[in-house]
């Protein structure tokens, strides 16, 4: 039978699970938003700005060209089409678009291979400009070979942070300090369990050896960020968890804590959801081999659960397995040792999530009259007035009386924060005040004349 | 399980349920409402937020004349800014067939004290220069405007009840009959005796119907909404054009809301979709009749679930099987406008029986006649 299949993302998951499928002699389209491969993690430069893998990925250069290389190897033999924002799914299709023309692509199954996105948690001054992710301040070094200031603080909550860091130090740039905000024991507590995985360890532990031999200060346990500065980032203060205060003079801040899986499509696609109490998120329903709650969705990657590249390659490649066994192939020889192999990586897994507990200590500390919503304009204090005002019992009717998450991120950033603001002020558990629902266009569409195809 | 007692019982927390729940307590009734859900979270939620008076039809003009008057002093009421701007509306012509319909409608207006400004294309271009060349004429509403339909609903829930009405949300009525004396209706762990009933469910009005033997041929709509990007504000009036359905106007915030075309809904599992394609179609001829709209950004879209019925206008007014049953529902998208005076109309019925504001014409009866006719033809014919 002649399926139209359909893979949404060209990161490590995205091209493993296009790989698998060439490789067993089907043709697909591999929907991708960024101009080249690679995903935000193994991320090219734009055609004419190439450098060295070595230099952009460091350790991790061989995975990379690896990724890139997969894919122009199946490029002849598979409908890539680069540069493609899917906005929408719904019954079967998906709305795209493309050099700003419309397009409209009917599937038949769906591997969903999107991703995923920093945490953003607010602190005084997050919204200056200077301020931005660490995934942008890594972005910004992969595809222009820019740092983000002259003299930069980072700050984070996971596995990105040694490795911002140490990739901005490798590429030469100055960084004021490493911060982490959640503890140091933690990391003690969990390294049994991230030694499921030794090479990512010691790969770990060289990123901290560069920040140290590079004298950078590195501190774990940090509290109440505070960005100095009017119109733009002039330095940064935190407490120590000493509860010293600190301040260094910067000129940009690189802030997030942590992942979160970019699921809009998924959920535009009906796929369910359930509340993860570990990480305090809501993430889609996997089941065996990657699949969906929805007959003929499928998840690749970081896009249903952070796992990191290595993880998405695996699950990439299991999702395109699912999709030849639900075709009629036998059951494939390779899924027993895959699932082996994820179920090694989920030991580790486990072990960063206890390494990097959430910081609750963040949501706690913010302040009413910090932004939530910089899209709105809504601050904590406005979410809070509201409960008190309206008794909103979950976060999309605040977002109906406030605008909380209205705006062009559709609370792709702020909408977990205001979340939890709600449940704190209404003393209602996480799970109960719900997530906003997914509405299309997952990121702004413009309306340009005559180009609706 | 709580078993109560009140005057009226009302079903539905929309504009309709809620503006009557605030009327009715006004007039010293006791009263509870029951939501299945949220107030305000359907069709009065949801829909663009016109307060609209013109282009309705000659039947509904003494009761959107009734709410015209509401309007302005509706914060007083309710105690909170529900964003109610009176910036006018203005309907578009691009034929002259259309600008001979505007002024047919102005003429049909004006006998219900409705003064709409006809303008001629030239004078619209001179007026409004970023309403596009192709324009015939234009009928403007000076008194029309919008509110921000999120807010005003719940706004009319939370004046109720402190006032003293009793509203209950996530509270589905899941049955009801009249023993006579009075209504006996029942919900989760809850057992309410009542005097009167209102029918104020919307699109899950039918229920209510059948529940006491009667019907309508009421069908389910999805208004089909979205909205642009902020930019500077520039479009003073909102929008509308004859015989298109696409209607839009700009927040003073800066986005741009659009409307028209059906949405995708299914009552069922009570979801509703806005439909990409309806959107993108929507903002094209949007953008044909204000050529500024191009390039914009659309960021959200939304819809949600409303009664509809064949002739497009509401049922209103008293049950034709059941004593102190009063229906009041199917305003088929274009209830937003009415609801502040809905609600006093709704408390008119419950303790005279009738109305000052005719209503007849919303009369549930009115589809038995048809059901007639439709029998007669279908005999005919065999």
């Amino acid at each position: 039978m002649k399926e139209t299949i359909v893979i949404v993302g060209a990161g490590p998951a995205g091209v493993r699970a296009a790989e698998t499928l060439v490789e067993a002699g089907l043709a697909l389209i591999v929907l991708d938003e960024s101009a080249r491969a690679g995903g935000q993690i193994y991320r090219q430069p734009p055609h004419g700005a190439e450098r060295p893998a070595e230099k952009l990925y460091g350790s991790e250069a061989g995975k990379a060209r690896a990724i890139h290389t997969a894919l122009e190897q199946i490029r002849p033999r598979v409908d890539y089409r680069p540069g493609t924002l899917v906005w929408n799914c719904f019954q079967g299709k998906l709305n795209t678009l493309h050099d700003n023309a419309q397009g409209i692509l009917p599937f038949d199954r769906l591997i969903i291979a999107t991703g995923a996105f920093d945490r953003v948690i607010p602190f005084p001054g997050w919204t200056l400009p200077g301020v931005f992710t660490l995934g942008g301040a890594q972005i910004a070094l992969k595809s222009q070979g820019i740092a983000i200031g002259k003299r930069t603080v980072l700050v984070g909550a996971g596995p990105l942070l040694p490795l911002v860091a140490s990739q901005y130090l490798e590429a030469g740039a100055e960084i004021a300090a490493v911060l982490d905000v959640t503890p140091f024991k933690a990391k003690i507590a969990a390294l049994q369990r991230m030694m499921a995985m030794p090479a990512m360890v010691r790969r770990g532990l060289s990123y901290l050896s560069k920040i140290r031999r590079a004298g950078v200060p590195m501190m774990y346990g940090v509290r109440s960020l505070a960005v100095a500065g009017d119109r733009r980032v002039e330095g940064l203060a935190w407490t120590d968890h000493r509860g010293r205060r600190h301040q260094v003079a910067c000129d940009a801040v690189g802030a997030s804590f942590g992942l979160k899986p970019e699921m809009q499509l998924a959920d535009l696609a009906g796929c369910d959801f359930r509340f993860d109490e570990l990480t305090r998120q809501w993430l889609p329903v996997v089941g065996a081999g990657g699949r969906s709650s929805v007959p003929g969705v499928y998840f690749a990657g970081d896009c249903s659960a952070i796992g990191g590249a290595d993880v998405a390659e695996l699950t990439g490649i299991r999702a395109a397995l699912s999709v030849l066994e639900d075709r009629g192939t036998p059951k494939p020889q390779q899924l027993r040792q895959l699932e082996t192999e994820l179920a090694r990586h989920a030991r580790f897994r486990a072990g960063i999530e206890a390494a990097y507990p959430f910081p609750n200590h963040l949501i706690d500390g913010i302040d009413d009259s910090l932004m939530v919503c910089r899209c709105e304009g809504v601050s904590a204090g406005d979410l809070r007035a509201n409960f008190v005002k309206s008794g909103a019992p979950e976060v999309n009717r605040l977002k109906s009386f406030t605008r909380v998450g209205m705006g062009r991120c559709q609370g792709r950033v702020c909408g977990a924060v205001a979340a939890e603001i709600l449940a704190a002020k209404s003393g209602l558990p996480l799970p109960e005040v719900g997530r906003l629902r997914g509405q299309h266009p997952i990121k702004p569409i413009p309306l340009v004349a005559g180009k609706q195809s | 399980m709580d078993k109560i007692s009140v005057d009226v019982a009302i079903v539905g927390g929309g504009i309709m349920g809620c503006s009557a729940a605030l009327a009715l307590r006004k007039a010293g009734l006791t009263v509870a409402l029951f939501d299945k859900g949220l107030c305000g979270a359907q069709a009065s939620g949801v829909n663009a937020g016109g307060v609209r008076q013109q282009g309705r039809h000659v039947t509904e003009m003494p009761m959107t004349r009734r709410a015209a008057k509401i309007w302005p002093r509706l914060h007083e009421i309710l105690g909170e800014d529900i964003e109610f701007r009176q910036v006018g509306h203005m309907r578009l012509a691009r034929s002259e067939a259309d600008v001979e319909m505007l002024e047919k409608h102005a003429a049909m207006a004006r006998e219900h004290d409705l003064h709409l400004q006809l303008l001629s294309g030239k004078v619209v271009q001179e007026m409004f220069p970023w309403v596009g060349r192709k324009i015939a004429g234009a009928s403007l509403a000076v008194e029309d405007g919008h509110a921000n339909p999120r807010l005003v609903a719940p706004a009319f829930a939370r004046a109720a009840r402190a006032h003293g009405a009793d509203i209950r949300e996530f509270t589905p009525v899941e049955s009801a009959q009249w023993t006579g004396q009075h209504f006996e209706i029942e919900a989760p762990d809850l057992q309410v005796k009542a005097r009167h009933l209102v029918n104020a469910a919307g699109a899950w009005a039918g229920k209510f119907l059948s529940l006491f033997g009667e019907s309508a041929p009421l069908t389910l709509r999805t208004p089909n909404l979205f909205v642009t990007e902020p930019v500077s504000y520039f479009m003073t009036k909102s929008i509308a054009v004859c015989g298109g359905a696409v209607y839009f106007r700009q927040v003073e915030r800066g986005n741009v809301v659009l409307g028209g075309g059906p949405g995708w809904g299914d009552l069922t599992i009570e979801r509703a979709r806005n439909r990409a394609d309806t959107t993108l179609g929507q903002f094209q001829r949007a953008a044909e009749l204000v050529p500024e709209l191009e390039g914009l950004q659309i960021i959200r879209s939304w819809s949600g679930l409303e009664g509809d019925l064949p002739d497009k206008l509401p049922i209103v007014g008293m049950s034709r099987t059941t004593p102190n049953l009063i229906h009041a529902f199917g305003f088929c998208g274009h209830g937003f406008q009415l609801g502040p005076a809905m609600g006093e109309i709704i408390c008119e019925l419950v303790c005279e029986g009738r109305s000052q504001t005719p209503i007849d014409a919303f009369c549930i009866s009115r589809f038995d006649t048809q059901a007639v006719e439709q029998k007669r033809t279908a005999g005919a014919t065999h």
